[in-house]
């Protein structure tokens, strides 16, 4: 078995979407996670709150500095992540797919 | 022996692939067998079962190397085991299916993909790809350990994809098929005469592909399409080395008994109905090769062909090659106009600009014909379509 996180891309435009696209999006990432959390398959994950509240810790000149906003400034951003833990990467592939949204899968590293 | 090697390679790196469960490891056994019979057959001559001679060698290498490396314990047991012993007649199973659909993976880069399918599947040295594609050893070197270490990190399985993922996954394989065979026709003749021939190596993986799925028509498309521009390779090159055009091609040097055998795989395709974008470019190239002559050829078929692809796979160069049709069925003033549009999608390529030309030629506007064919040479490296260009020029 293998282990991937899935970091789901959102567009900040997302959020200013009439509120009944938006539901229904939400509705459909929680019958996605709902199905693989019956599978046994979700084995954590989170939405994060929006851009605007991010904010990033880094060092500059030697020092740890706070800077407003996202690690990388760009126009898509990290919403949320799952981990989940399935046979192989077609599996991880297949669930990436079925979930309404960009998706970036990333293997996990085990110690 | 290239053509043992590329027959063997595959088979054993598949089967060793699906005993080791290691891609890394299973391949650099076989390199290590290919290694050892590079040094061997040219002094012993190549073994009456060449198959099991590259097995034996590559299961003795590869339990040196276990040895050597303690983390390889349990994968020493599957090698050591006697039933991987190929001394009796029966030859190992064909999973070289697996192993095609594991190097074309989506989640390997398209240049990781080339490499590769080549290394594992044909054969190929890493000297061999680099000279392939005219890249520095090292740089092939590098593509194919990233490669192999995210097939391991990644867990990309070894295994044919299940029905639901199929069809995306066969056109990621003829998209690296057709690429290598694209680099290959391009080839000016700069490769040495010793070296393997890109275009044939590309060939032969469809054919291999076509064998072990014989019910995907776009795999047998494909082949087709290649089949008919291999038929007619002879004609490509003048004696300079410029590129001659289909137009002023000696059709007499077409290979004609090819052509009409790859007639027979379209036939096989038309018969599955189900039709794909490389099964119609396969019709256009035979449109062109069934044609006695370039006055012959019959546009009308082509042009349909064309509108079906534009249907499916619609994009700035299959409308730029759907134009030339429509030039010959409906006119070089309509051909223009529908080609006026591509201008910001395809202003960098110079075949946009060389069609650009020939219309204009066409309409009677030779000033602007010409700026056309400058602007086309400027935009090229090909030195044997800038022979073509300037030509034109003179």
């Amino acid at each position: 078995m293998a282990k991937y996180a899935l970091l789901f891309f959102n567009d900040e435009s997302f959020r200013d979407r009439s509120k009944d696209e938006v539901d229904a999006v939400y509705a459909e990432v929680t019958r996605w996670s709902q199905d693989l959390q019956g599978k046994g398959v979700l084995k954590g994950g989170m939405e994060l709150q929006s851009k605007g509240t991010a904010m990033t810790v880094r060092r500059v000149n030697g020092a740890m500095r706070v800077f407003d906003g996202p690690f990388i400034e760009s126009k898509e951003h990290v919403g949320g992540f799952a981990m989940i833990e399935v046979p192989d990467l077609d599996e991880a592939i297949r669930i990436a797919k079925a979930f309404p949204g960009g998706i970036e899968v990333r293997p996990i590293v085990e110690h | 022996m290239a053509a043992v090697f590329r027959e063997e390679a595959g088979r054993l790196t598949a089967a060793l692939v699906k005993r080791l469960g290691d891609f890394n490891l299973a391949e650099e056994c076989v390199q290590d067998a290919l290694v050892s019979a590079l040094e061997h057959w040219p002094r012993e001559g190549i073994p009456n079962n060449p198959g099991a001679w590259l097995m034996t060698t590559a299961r003795r290498k590869g339990i040196d190397r276990l040895r050597r490396e303690k983390r390889y314990q349990e994968k020493l047991a599957e090698l050591e085991e006697p039933a991987m012993n190929t001394s009796s007649a029966t030859s190992l199973p064909d999973e070289r299916l697996e192993l095609i659909f594991t190097c074309c993976h989506p989640a390997l880069a398209r240049e990781a993909q080339v490499a590769l399918t080549l290394r594992s599947v044909a054969g190929f040295t890493t000297p061999e790809i680099a000279r392939a594609f005219l890249v520095p050893e090292a740089t092939v070197a590098q593509r194919l350990v990233r490669a192999k270490r995210k097939i391991v990190d990644a867990r990309i399985p070894f295994r044919v994809p299940d029905r639901e993922a199929l069809p995306e996954r066969i056109e990621e394989v003829l998209a690296v098929l057709y690429l290598m065979f694209n680099e290959g026709y391009l080839a000016t003749g700069d490769r040495g005469t010793h070296d393997r021939d890109l275009a044939r190596e590309a060939e032969w993986l469809t054919g291999l592909l076509a064998e072990l799925m014989p019910d995907e028509p776009e795999v047998f498309g494909l082949l087709a399409l290649m089949r008919f521009n291999l038929a007619r390779m002879d004609a490509r090159f003048d004696k300079d080395g410029a590129i001659v055009l289909l137009r002023d091609q000696d059709r007499s040097k077409w290979d004609r008994r090819r052509i009409d055998e790859t007639f027979t795989i379209v036939g096989r395709f038309l018969t599955m109905r189900r039709p794909g974008p490389y099964q119609l470019q396969a019709l256009i190239a035979g449109a062109h090769a069934d044609a006695k002559t370039w006055d012959a050829t019959r546009w009308p078929d082509i042009l349909i062909s064309y509108d079906a692809l534009l249907a499916i796979a619609d994009s700035p160069v299959v409308r730029l090659n759907r134009a030339i049709a429509l030039w010959h069925v409906h006119g070089a003033e309509q051909a223009y106009i529908e080609i006026f549009r591509l201008a910001s999608d395809l202003d960098r390529y110079h075949l946009y600009h060389a069609t650009r030309a020939e219309l204009l030629r066409a309409l009677g506007r030779s000033d602007e014909a010409r700026a056309a064919d400058r602007r086309a040479l400027e935009l090229t490296e090909n030195p044997a379509e800038r022979a073509l260009l300037a030509a034109r020029l003179t």
